[in-house]
């Protein structure tokens, strides 16, 4: 089949190398400056998950690192180049990425919107090879989604619906992936369904993935590191236990809570006291 | 309530098609059955009620003969009464309808809203600001001199492309948003029926009269002059519509999912606007607002093929059969012949509508 989906998590001689750099990035819509002055690293193989307060401007640096939006200034560099002067289409093949409350267009079934994640890798002539047929499968049989291929998407459960788009990052065959909040509206075990689905494309298919995530204790039972934002800048960077301190909680996110080991995994789980003012 | 899908991955069942993979050396595509059905049918379909329609007339000729003529085997009086005075027509019909059918179906695919056609975005009223002006102005002032020499569907193109500018202008921010388009193009339209109405009322009256009919849209007296503008405008566009349909079923996801794909977001609207825009121009500039068919054919030929959005040369034939079928029907059944642009919309309303009550989808493109 295709080497497009094998890719062993521990194939990098070098697994400390960044993939993705945020340099200096000042990030604003219009004249509203939401992000200033923020440097990030995410290396290769990590998985990493950004947490903040409503309004911190985690989507925004996400949607900078996936050149959706362009920093009015610094810059963000994809495997040490600039990310804003690489065609998009090159970036397509090693970044992908999920917004968070994607749109697919009525009528249009599992195995069209799966299939539409090959773009990056076809042409005018080329739309349909055996390659993109293989890799569409294997995305759809490895999202357990293949019973459901023909179902329009419109019609599915939201966390199938999730699994679809999932599926569809996974057949557009990115070293990258990033997400935003891909577990909002969902319940909580389809909130499991979905992060589950994206700890096995790390682990099992060596993706970098960076997540934007509200849950806290999600995220630190998921990620390896986490990063935590508040008004814009980079407030800790470091492993869950390291980044999840009552002293953080009451400082990022104003709230006075409790740390404790989270007795199904061992990471840190926060129970909340109360809000501080 | 939402069953959870099985977590662990089961084995491939078989590849997993949306449609007929074809493979021709480094060719390759999916073919959905309906996406060649429709247009095949629609095209022969065509073929008869254009040979129908040239049969009609003073001097009647058989379909038989009709479709011998036109493939080069009939008398020398048939074949002059066929491929100069009736085919002109016939030809202006099925192209002006191919092209409003194509555009509407751009329209409504990149705007992801099936409100959005050129009748509805101002563009055809554009096109009759500009020909009513030619049409009324030219006796007094002097732009109306300058408007008028140029004629009628120089000044009807030229209406389009400039509201379509306009739109195009007013609609930009840092990309085009679809309901920013629409919003806008609703806007230029009521500017345009206000200017067309005051040109109205301005004007004399076998002037307002001839105006009026060509607000109406009519294929009357067409010639083959008629035919090679738009028959060159086709000819380079459509093609170019159907390259960019590969790029429409991306566009149609939303702009952050369209650039995560790899799409270059300017350059594909910009192209998709532009090639909406000239089509509709040089249709319009042929044979007046032909209301209803942009609108209408892409919502018919969608529900038609069943995919996910308008499919561009299904939308573009059965934009073809309406007006060539249309114009066919009044000029037989009807008492007196009336402009075809006020049956394509009679003809085509109440189809759409039964499609939607017969069918499962919203109204979404």
């Amino acid at each position: 089949m295709t080497e497009l989906l094998h890719r062993s998590p521990t194939a990098a001689p070098d697994a400390a190398r960044v993939r993705l750099a945020a340099e200096r990035v000042r990030l604003a819509y219009d004249e509203n400056v939401v992000v200033d002055d923020l440097d990030l690293e995410l290396a290769e193989g990590s998985f990493t998950a950004i947490v903040g307060p409503n309004g911190c401007g985690k989507s925004t640096l996400l949607r900078a690192l996936g050149r959706l939006l362009r920093p009015t200034s610094g810059q963000v560099l994809l495997d040490g180049r600039a990310i804003a002067k690489t065609p998009t289409r090159e970036v397509a093949k090693v970044l992908g990425l999920l917004p968070q409350t994607p749109v697919a267009p009525e009528g249009l079934t599992v195995a069209d919107l799966v299939a539409r994640g090959r773009h990056p890798h076809q042409n005018w002539l080329r739309q349909w090879s055996r390659d993109d047929e293989a890799v569409v499968a294997e995305a759809l049989s490895w999202t357990s989604m293949t019973d459901l291929a023909g179902r329009p998407v419109d019609e599915l459960s939201g966390g199938q619906r999730q699994r679809a788009w999932i599926s569809m990052a996974l057949a557009q065959g990115t070293d990258l992936l990033l997400l935003d909040e891909p577990t909002t509206y969902l319940d909580l075990s389809h909130q499991i369904d979905v992060l589950d689905l994206v700890a096995r494309l790390h682990a099992e298919r060596g993706r970098t993935v960076v997540v934007v995530l509200h849950d806290l204790n999600l995220a630190a039972r998921y990620a390896q590191r986490l990063v935590a934002m508040k008004d814009g800048a980079l407030v800790a960077s470091g492993s869950p236990a390291e980044v999840l301190t009552e002293q953080l909680l009451a400082e990022v996110f104003e709230l006075e809570a409790r740390v404790l080991p989270d007795p199904v995994s061992g990471t840190p789980m926060v129970v909340p006291v109360r809000r501080l003012r | 309530m939402s069953v959870a899908a099985p977590a662990r991955p089961e084995p491939a069942a078989g590849p997993v098609r949306a449609g007929r993979p074809v493979r021709v050396g480094p060719v390759s595509g999916l073919l959905r059955w309906r996406d060649v059905a429709v247009p095949a049918v629609a095209f022969a379909v065509l073929v008869l009620a254009a040979a129908l329609s040239i049969g009609r007339g003073d001097y009647p000729i058989g379909l038989g003969e009709v479709l011998r003529t036109l493939v080069g085997l009939g008398e020398q009086t048939q074949e002059f009464v066929v491929l100069q005075l009736r085919a002109p027509r016939v030809v202006v019909g099925a192209l002006v309808g191919l092209a409003l059918g194509v555009s509407g179906a751009l329209f409504q695919t990149f705007a992801r809203n099936p409100l959005a056609a050129p009748d509805t975005l101002g563009i055809t009223t554009g096109a009759s600001v500009g020909a009513v002006a030619a049409i009324v102005l030219s006796g007094g002032t002097s732009t109306g001199a300058i408007l008028g020499g140029l004629g009628v569907p120089v000044a009807a193109l030229l209406g389009a492309l400039a509201t379509g500018a306009l739109l195009f202008g007013l609609a930009w921010r840092t990309g085009i948003d679809g309901y920013r388009l629409v919003l806008v193009g609703i806007a230029l339209w009521s500017v345009g029926a206000a200017l067309v109405d005051w040109l109205l009322t301005r004007a004399e009256i076998h002037d307002a009269a001839s105006a009026y009919v060509w607000i109406t849209g009519s294929l009357n007296a067409r010639t083959w002059d008629d035919v090679v503008p738009l028959g060159l405008a086709v000819a380079v566009l459509l093609p170019l519509a159907l390259a960019a349909g590969r790029v429409l079923g991306v566009l149609q996801f939303g702009d952050d999912t369209a650039r995560g794909l790899g799409v270059r977001l300017t350059g594909a609207q910009t192209a998709v606007v532009l090639l909406a825009v000239c089509l509709v121009a040089f249709a319009v500039s042929a044979a007046g607002p032909i209301t209803f068919v942009a609108l209408v054919v892409p919502q018919i030929a969608v529900r038609l093929t069943g995919g996910s959005r308008p499919p561009l040369l299904a939308a573009g034939l059965l934009g073809a059969l309406l007006v060539v079928g249309a114009d066919l029907v009044t000029r037989t059944v009807l008492p007196q012949a009336l402009p075809v642009g006020i049956l394509t919309a009679v003809i085509g309303a109440p189809y759409l509508l039964w499609l939607l009550v017969r069918g499962r989808r919203r109204s979404t493109v």
